[in-house]
């Protein structure tokens, strides 16, 4: 997520507000009185992602997790596949950005083992994970196969994720990230990836929506609310008005 | 050295539905109003921009509305055995940020909690004898129907609410809920459009014998001007309403139905991304002369003020007043003090059925949009031989159909592969639920406190909650799944399949922000934080306003009561305290 619109929209409205003279004397700069501030241009509007080179990953990074893509999303009559559909650059551009950094968790320490209903209790961020997790992953695939991920076959590649997925495969991680973490956080943001708004950088020509049938930022349904059981005729748009 | 401030009048901390709601009363009953606000200013136009608010990754996913954790942060843990560590993530619960606060992404599910609800202890005792409640702390909210009747009423038509009455002073009315207790008029809207699986929903119950009526809403039906003159748009069903802003002016928020006149007013000033550390006491400890808070610019300021509002989210009142040694720490030990008892939650169950060849349209919805059965609801029915009290709503409740959290798929079908897609894209339009949101009781182990460990980002203690389901509404919600399993019966669906809550409550998956209690209003200052006009027993010019004042949880959504309770706070301050500052009822 891009925010450094916020700033500039921010400083352009303390700076058209701060001009107006109805504004209370301030302790402080954000004193608000005698009106309901608005200016113009202060909205956030996301910016779509730069579809070129990769951000955080390198490029073996990169090859393991588009060929980790395209296996739990494969190319088939339904749609392409995870990697076509652009979800390496999703995921790329989310652990570059401050999903990748924890920037809005709480970080601080002591770091402890929890109990399972106290949620994620490690020290690495996303990024962190990723990069410890791919390469513990190509440690396991030298070791068992003598070849990276990305170098196996379709079939050995499921059987890996499978075997990540089931607890069969046990990566060497850290305290506080285990290997069922790791696949859940990698499946969890492909998914996020094909399922986004393409601005993200995945679900490429809305893929994913025209598969299932999600029109996507639509937003009124007025004419339809009342038609039970019909299909919804239109097909999807995107924020920036992709059709 | 803080530097100190201009007096005011009243301070408030926290601009939400609660501070909005007391500013625009205050403010109108002549008093000089100052509010002090964590989060940033934010309204429709610009942070709920229409062309770009459908957006599910960033506001359901990242969350860009919500409080950050690193801003403030809790811990948890389901016993006192156990060590709490902090939700680094928030999950199962979701506070507010800003603005508007929890109000500007909430449902718009905008119920009363019933007249059986506020002398709960009272009813429940009269119909079953005392030893039905075995340990449960229920206790009686101090304040009854008939007083704060008209306090529902007054939210109800800020909000526009959208429904159908079901009992008009005593009357009953088919088609509304004939559970509610008596209201004093109708509904300022008429129910929204019903989609199809809450149409099929309403006409099985009622094959059932169950009452079902329309979920009542602040998604507007039509559009609407409030009695503050504000003009609200109809709701467009357009599925982004829950975790995300009103691009259409058509959800009920302070920001479309109080801030566009209270921003105007002379004697209201907002300070927007300045945060509360405390409030400050005289010396004695028996009344509060000021609060100090963080500027955006880092610097402390002293504000004083007459009265002090703590409007905060619920949680968050009930930390502040910790902090600020407002009342006696609860001690589960020995059941003594009362900040941080009766902490409650929600307790919730739901049904999943999957057909073929169906268009169940699920993006078509609303926040607030479905048909809902009270007749296990509360004490709607009878408990007696039963081994628990209390109850749920059943609801077919259709919000959206966002395809990152919402594509369901047939139990046992793989979670990635040629075989999900396909499953995916078999269940995404043939997939329908409903749900039991249950009412959550009181008992002596549940309970807020200051964390021993964690801090933030200024050094204070986290809140910790202790937290699990007591074996009283694991019962209750056992039963709501048994009426379930009788539910989809009638729908032939190809597949069904009922959840049934376990003991372990997990902070990680989102489950309900309806977090209550930790300073209750009641009757006793040896078992209530504030009394009936939400007034600290201990410091009397200081009202602390919102769901920390629940004694228990109901089935329902808090924000009516919520609401109702701000606008009853504010008529005793206006009518009584102003006249005489001082304690309104004798501790």
């Amino acid at each position: 997520m891009e925010h450094s619109s916020r700033a500039l929209s921010r400083r352009r409205l303390l700076a058209s507000v701060a001009a107006m003279p109805i504004l209370a004397a301030s302790a402080d700069g954000r004193s608000i009185s005698g009106t309901l501030p608005w200016s113009p241009f202060a909205g956030e509007p996301p910016r779509p992602v730069n579809p070129l080179g990769w951000y955080f990953f390198t490029p073996g990074e990169a090859a393991a997790v588009e060929a980790i893509v395209d296996r739990l999303i494969p190319a088939d009559h339904l749609s392409p596949g995870g990697k076509d559909c652009g979800c390496a650059i999703f995921i790329d551009r989310q652990l570059a950005g401050s999903f990748g950094q924890s920037s809005r968790l709480y970080t601080g320490g002591p770091f402890m083992p929890g109990l399972a209903t106290q949620g994620y209790q490690g020290d690495l961020t996303p990024a962190g994970r990723y990069r410890l997790g791919l390469r513990a992953l190509n440690d396991h695939t030298n070791t068992a196969y003598k070849k990276d991920f990305r170098a196996l076959t379709g079939e050995q590649q499921d059987a890996v994720l499978a075997g990540l997925d089931g607890g069969k495969i046990t990566l060497k991680l850290r305290p506080g990230f285990n290997t069922k973490q790791f696949f859940e956080l990698v499946l969890q943001n492909t998914m996020e990836g094909f399922f986004a708004d393409p601005l993200y950088g995945g679900n490429k020509n809305m893929a994913s929506w025209k598969m299932i049938g999600f029109p996507g930022a639509r937003y009124d349904y007025r004419d339809h609310i009342g038609k039970h059981n019909q299909p919804y005729p239109l097909g999807p748009v995107s924020i920036y008005g992709e059709a | 050295m803080a530097k100190l401030l201009p007096r005011k009048d009243a301070v408030i901390i926290g601009l939400g539905w609660t501070g909005s709601i007391m500013a625009q009363q205050l403010t109108d009953a002549g008093l000089n109003v100052v509010a002090i606000e964590r989060g940033p200013w934010r309204d429709t136009a610009t942070d709920f921009n229409i062309a770009y608010m459908q957006d599910e990754l960033r506001y359901a996913v990242r969350k860009d509305l919500f409080l950050q954790p690193h801003v403030e942060a809790m811990t948890m843990r389901n016993d006192m055995r156990q060590t709490a560590l902090p939700m680094r993530d928030y999950g199962s619960f979701l506070p507010g940020h800003g603005v508007g606060g929890a109000g500007v992404h909430w449902n718009g599910q905008t119920w009363r909690f019933w007249d059986s609800d506020f002398s709960i202890r009272t009813h429940l005792t009269q119909r079953y004898g005392a030893a039905k409640l075995k340990n449960l702390q229920l206790q009686d909210w101090g304040v009854t129907w008939n007083e704060i009747e008209h306090s529902f009423d007054t939210f109800e038509y800020l909000c526009g609410v959208s429904g159908k009455a079901g009992n008009l002073k005593g009357r009953l009315q088919p088609g509304g809920n004939v559970f509610e207790s008596p209201r004093s008029r109708e509904y300022p809207n008429p129910p929204l459009k019903m989609p199809y699986t809450s149409t099929l929903f309403a006409q099985k119950m009622t094959e059932l014998g169950y009452h079902p009526f329309p979920l009542p809403s602040s998604n507007l039906s039509q559009a609407y001007v409030n009695p503050l003159g504000i003009r609200m748009g109809q709701c467009s069903y357009c599925g982004f309403c829950e975790r995300f802003g009103c691009g259409n002016y058509s959800k009920a928020s302070a920001q479309t139905t109080i801030l566009p006149v209270l921003m105007k007013k002379p004697n209201f000033e907002l300070r927007t991304e300045c945060e509360v550390l405390k409030v400050n006491l005289m010396p004695d400890g028996k009344m509060a002369k000021s609060v100090t808070y963080i500027g955006a610019d880092g610097v402390e300021y002293e504000q004083p003020g007459d009265v002090v509002l703590i409007c905060a989210y619920g949680l968050m009142n009930v930390r502040l007043m910790m902090l600020s040694k407002i009342g006696t720490q609860y001690d589960p030990a020995t059941g003594k003090g009362t900040l941080g008892r009766n902490y409650c939650y929600q307790t919730s169950a739901g049904a999943r059925m999957m057909f073929e060849g169906k268009h169940l349209n699920p993006f078509i919805g609303a926040g607030a949009l479905g048909q809902v059965v009270d007749d296990f609801n509360g004490d709607a029915f009878d408990h007696s031989k039963l081994d628990f009290v209390g109850g749920a709503g059943v609801a077919c409740n259709v919000s959206n159909g966002r395809p990152i959290g919402n594509r369901p798929t047939l139990p046992g079908s793989p979670r990635w592969g040629a075989k999900w897609k396909q499953a995916t894209v078999d269940g995404y339009n043939n997939s329908m639920g409903i749900g039991s949101q249950g009412s959550s009781y009181p008992v002596r182990e549940n309970y807020l406190d200051l964390d021993p460990t964690y801090t933030d980002r200024h050094g204070r203690p986290l809140l910790r909650i202790t937290f699990d389901f007591p074996d009283n509404d694991v019962a209750m919600s056992n039963y709501m799944s048994d009426q379930m399993e009788k539910m989809v019966r009638p729908f032939n669906a190809k597949f069904a399949a009922v959840s049934r809550l376990k003991k372990g409550w997990n902070s990680v998956p989102y489950q309900s922000t309806h977090n209550t209690g930790g300073a209750v209003m009641g009757g006793d200052p040896k078992t209530s934080a504030v009394n009936k006009y939400l007034q600290s027993w201990d410091v009397p010019n200081v009202f602390v306003i919102g769901a920390s004042a629940f004694a228990h949880n109901a089935g329902m959504n808090p924000t009516g009561t919520v609401g109702a309770l701000a606008f009853w706070a504010a008529d005793a301050i206006t009518t009584q305290y102003l006249k005489s500052p001082g304690a309104l009822v004798p501790a």
